[in-house]
């Protein structure tokens, strides 16, 4: 009975320190007004593409020849493009797919920068030699170039409907090493820590070890470090559909919607064609950064901004 | 020094294997016949002329011994033909690798002159109005993608009002020499370096504020000031010599750019660099040349990241080479 009511007080405590962690962070981050206005441009980007769909009138892939390349009007917000799709409706889909690939690459990256900076972070030696050789051969390569490379090489086998897929692993896969690294850093620290010694002494296996005790230590670092990549991979979906090299039409995103501009008329006289998704990148990872400068800020009060 | 540079060149090569068997995998993998490539697309021969090609070309021998020619080849120089340009990739590569190279190091002076004094201004008055205005114009400037940014300056500066060229190298059909030729060259750089100048001022203001702002936070430079000296040796004589030390990372970061394309920037301005090369290479499927280009910029960056801390030894006396 007595040992019972210690163990309800000590859950008790435990789950108001967890929340108070987290809480402090809200209420550093509520204090920064910029991350706020991040916070609220990105909430009214994701309301507008993820409901505006299932509100327009349009279907996405309506051709209507007739009303091909109409300038804007009340009945078509920003127009319509040369086969006469209505043009916003477009603008809505296309984002959701910029903003799913932007969130679904970080996701990739977080398990496999999770798994190779956990795994020799905690073991060391040969495994971290090797998997970190691995981490740094990937980082040895620009980017975008090697990016256009791979999909160049993928890209032939895969239907348009799957590219987006595609993009999400290139991007994903490119962009881990950096996490990867992080991670480890962090845990090399950790490990050395009294709590693991404690861990080690419960005898607790290794796997529960780095997942469940160290890599939770790194959640504020690794939070931080995905909210800003989902901004640098939406920059980097963005760049290879501009490119044709990403996700390809029919499907729209916003990166290939710019590469309208590409044909001098549509840049000349039908800017509302090419100007509004590219405002929408711009201002989608503008606020993704803003936020992620804000958390960064709220956790590790330390940095100077 | 030169045994640690020695043992780094060492360490590299395992790498380097590596990634020319990575690259080697990624020819394999790519699509297409490369006896078709060879023969161009159209044409027929009999089966009999095509294995009789093939085992010329070494096509029919096992993967790991067709790796070992094609790494013997690479390092006799021999990259192969572009079957775009139908010339051998490395004069391909040259020509196109000075452009590049002409277009970034006038964006690397331009991009390091201004940030090292602003990075440093911003650091000294933290949150002032110059500090909050590079703040934003960073942010603005990391957010931008840089094709939304470079065809917006098309759509301004070159269609509305037509002070600048919209694409190109030089004015087609003219036949300047001299200076005119300079200044027409000059004009068509203006907005491509204004593009890449932008975006990369946008981290390096950050980076180098950050770096400073570590500096000037320390004791010594509380005890420069408390002994009476006056602000100007204790920030540049002082505090920007340490500061330094970051700023010399970030230009080995920078060295290996100054050769790889910007692909996007050189695709919107029709720019005739490599990174075009490499883009037009990859929609034309011009395997060699991709696989090339692929391998000169990891090599690029390797040198790059080897550089760096070369410099760093160089410059930080508490950084040991051994």
């Amino acid at each position: 009975m007595k040992a019972d009511t210690v163990k309800k007080i000590d859950v008790k405590n435990e789950e108001q320190e967890v929340i108070g962690v987290w809480k402090m962070v809200w209420d550093n981050f509520k204090k920064n007004k910029l991350a706020l206005f991040g916070l609220i441009i990105i909430s009214i980007l994701s309301l507008l593409v993820f409901i505006g769909p299932y509100i327009s009138p349009y279907e996405r892939d309506s051709v209507n020849l007739i009303n091909a390349e109409q300038a804007p009007s009340l009945k078509h917000l920003l127009g319509t493009d040369e086969l006469g799709r209505d043009y916003f409706t477009r603008i809505l889909h296309g984002g959701q797919i910029s903003l799913r690939v932007g969130l679904f690459s970080v996701g990739v990256s977080l398990i496999l920068g999770i798994l190779f900076g956990g795994l020799s972070g905690y073991y060391g030696g040969w495994i971290d030699n090797i998997l970190m050789r691995f981490a740094e051969i990937i980082y040895s390569f620009p980017f975008l170039p090697l990016a256009i490379t791979l999909s160049a090489i993928i890209g032939t086998r895969v239907s348009p409907q799957n590219k987006m897929y595609m993009v999400m692993l290139i991007i994903g896969v490119l962009r881990f090493p950096g996490l990867a690294r992080m991670i480890r850093g962090q845990i090399l620290t950790l490990r050395e820590q009294e709590f693991m010694q404690a861990a080690t002494a419960l005898g607790l296996s290794d796997t529960r070890k780095i997942f469940r005790h160290l890599i939770p230590n790194t959640f504020a670092y690794i939070i931080v470090n995905a909210t800003l990549g989902v901004a640098g991979a939406i920059l980097s979906e963005s760049s290879l559909s501009f490119l044709g090299l990403g996700v390809v039409p029919p499907i729209p995103t916003w990166g290939n919607m710019v590469t309208y501009a590409t044909r001098s008329h549509v840049l000349k006289n039908m800017p509302w064609l090419w100007i509004p998704p590219g405002l929408c990148i711009f201002l989608a990872v503008m606020s993704i950064n803003l936020i992620g400068d804000g958390l960064r800020d709220a956790i590790d009060p330390k940095s100077n901004r | 020094m030169l045994k640690y540079i020695f043992r780094r060149l060492i360490q590299m090569i395992p790498v380097i294997i590596v990634i020319s068997i990575l690259l080697f995998c990624l020819v394999k993998a790519m699509p297409g016949d490369p006896v078709r490539a060879y023969l161009g697309v159209n044409s027929k021969v009999s089966p009999e002329i095509k294995e009789k090609l093939m085992s010329d070309l070494g096509l029919d021998q096992p993967m790991h011994i067709q790796y070992f020619m094609w790494l013997k080849r690479m390092a006799n120089g021999d990259f192969g033909e572009s079957i775009q340009y139908k010339r051998p990739v490395s004069e391909v590569v040259g020509d196109f690798l000075w452009n590049t190279f002409l277009l970034k190091i006038v964006v690397f002076i331009l991009a390091f002159g201004i940030s090292i004094p602003i990075g440093i201004i911003c650091a000294v008055k933290q949150y002032s109005k110059t500090d909050n205005f590079w703040t934003v114009f960073s942010l603005i400037g990391i957010s931008m993608p840089s094709f939304f940014f470079g065809l917006l300056l098309i759509f301004a500066f070159a269609v509305n009002f037509r002070l600048f060229p919209i694409s190109g190298m030089v004015t087609p059909g003219t036949d300047y020499t001299g200076l005119e030729y300079v200044l027409d060259m000059a004009k068509h750089m203006v907005l491509p370096v204004t593009v890449l100048t932008i975006s990369s001022l946008a981290s390096l203001v950050r980076y180098i504020r950050n770096s400073m702002l570590e500096v000037v936070k320390q004791d010594y430079i509380r005890t420069a000031r408390s002994k009476g000296l006056g602000e100007k040796i204790v920030i540049y004589k002082h505090a920007f010599r340490n500061a330094l030390i970051p700023i010399v990372t970030l230009i080995g970061i920078w060295i290996p750019f100054l050769f790889t394309g910007s692909v996007i920037t050189e695709k919107v301005f029709v720019w005739p660099g490599i990174g075009r090369v490499l883009y037009e290479g990859v929609i034309m499927r011009d395997y060699n040349l991709i696989m090339t280009l692929n391998m000169l910029f990891a090599l690029l960056m390797l040198m790059g990241n080897l550089l760096q801390d070369i410099g760093y030894a160089i410059v930080d006396p508490r950084v040991k080479v051994e």
